[in-house]
């Protein structure tokens, strides 16, 4: 059975509020998640106050100006800026998102969201915590290991019987399209972080990122193996734990479609079968 | 060289179900468990009216009162909803299992369709129900 609650060492409390900039007239405040190893507390959550006209208009300006200017203790992963790295993933105003390529005000617009099952802090704050149900190293960086890990159980590199050709490997323009909205993935895990599926059978399920890929290579008409990849997905948790939640379609940053990769995977599960 | 040494502490779990924000696929997926687990007791409904309909008037006779009470009503007219979301879910399901409908505005619209439908088809077959009876 799953654990919906946080352990013990785990659960939040509130922690310190830092003082607003001087003089500033247009501020926005942002609640964000602090834990460190060092200090032997539980997790916080420190409110900053961020000067909008000196600052940037994406969430990462605003890490960054926190980190600059308020506390330079705060810790998270960025590099790129332009949401192609995919180190800034992290969970802002309840959604997985790249920090570099989600807007301060369009992060508080959900399009998707139950209204009435979407809180929101009065003082219109902007809630930041790592990537869901993922051990924490410190602040907003999460252990993505065994996502890591199964990304590469997948074996995502081209497999070949025949000789290797010459020169490279050929492919129609037509077969090389079936890899759009799937080459694309950046390997960020919002998607895998966003899925319940994966909270609960983390362990087992190999998760939409993992999972995409796999699709990647098994539609490559180049790739000789498809039987054998197969045969390693067909497990009742490494692909059969989706159950179409689509939170991985939903909070994915390059809008690629996993859900639709993965029951891709077991139409043609189903296909070789009959 | 070796990494400094510093005191081990359990890694805390970040945040999950408390703090994600709720998207109407996730809300409807979770709606079609608990609608599904609730169709046993539903199903139980079914077998004691059954089983007092065997077991002659005066068994049928107590349990056609019960139904017949306003609690048995509600309890009924909530079993009804639950059947058919869980139907509509199915189906809502059936059409994934295809390989159609998972584009954002179709998987929003599927899952909406699922919770207005479900709600309308209650009203209705309610509302035949009480016409015809």
């Amino acid at each position: 059975m799953a654990q919906f609650t946080l352990p013990k060492n785990s659960q939040i409390s509130e922690g310190k509020t830092w003082p607003a900039p001087q003089g500033a007239k247009n501020l926005q405040v942002f609640r964000i998640y602090r834990w460190n190893p060092d200090d032997g507390q539980n997790p916080r959550i420190d409110t900053y106050h961020v000067d909008r006209d000196d600052c940037g208009p994406m969430v990462l300006d605003a890490l960054l100006w926190i980190k600059n200017k308020v506390d330079a203790t705060l810790v998270f992963r960025r590099s790129c800026r332009e949401g192609i790295c995919g180190s800034c993933a992290m969970n802002i105003e309840g959604q997985n998102a790249l920090a570099c390529t989600i807007g301060i005000d369009e992060c508080r617009k959900p399009d998707n969201a139950l209204p009435l099952l979407t809180r929101k802090d009065k003082d219109g704050a902007v809630r930041i915590y790592p990537l869901p149900h993922m051990p924490v190293i410190k602040d907003l960086v999460p252990d993505l290991t065994n996502f890591y890990a199964q990304h590469a159980s997948i074996e995502p590199w081209l497999q070949t019987e025949t000789l290797a050709p010459e020169k490279e490997w050929r492919q129609t323009p037509e077969d090389r399209t079936k890899l759009d909205g799937l080459y694309e993935c950046i390997l960020c895990a919002c998607c895998t972080t966003s899925c319940p599926s994966y909270w609960w059978n983390g362990d087992k399920f190999l998760g939409p990122a993992a999972l995409l890929q796999a699709y990647r290579w098994l539609i490559d008409s180049r790739d000789e193996n498809t039987g054998e990849r197969l045969d390693g997905l067909h497990d009742p948790f490494r692909l059969y734990r989706c159950h179409t939640i689509m939170n991985c379609a939903n909070t994915c940053p390059k809008n690629l479609n996993p859900a639709k990769a993965i029951a891709e995977i077991k139409k043609m599960m189903v296909e070789r079968a009959v | 060289m070796a990494p400094p040494a510093r005191p081990i502490v359990a890694p805390p779990l970040s945040p999950h179900l408390q703090i994600y924000r709720w998207t109407w696929t996730m809300a409807m997926s979770v709606f079609h468990r608990i609608t599904g687990t609730a169709l046993y007791g539903g199903t139980a409904l079914v077998a004691i009216w059954l089983v007092a309909l065997a077991s002659g008037p005066r068994a049928y006779d107590a349990v056609a009162w019960f139904f017949g009470s306003w609690i048995g009503l509600a309890i009924l007219f909530a079993y009804t909803w639950v059947l058919l979301h869980h139907m509509l879910g199915g189906l809502r399901h059936f059409v994934w299992d295809t390989g159609y409908g998972y584009d954002k505005s179709q998987r929003l619209g599927l899952a909406r369709l699922t919770l207005i439908g479900s709600v309308a088809l209650t009203i209705v077959v309610w509302a035949l129900a009480l016409l015809l009876h």
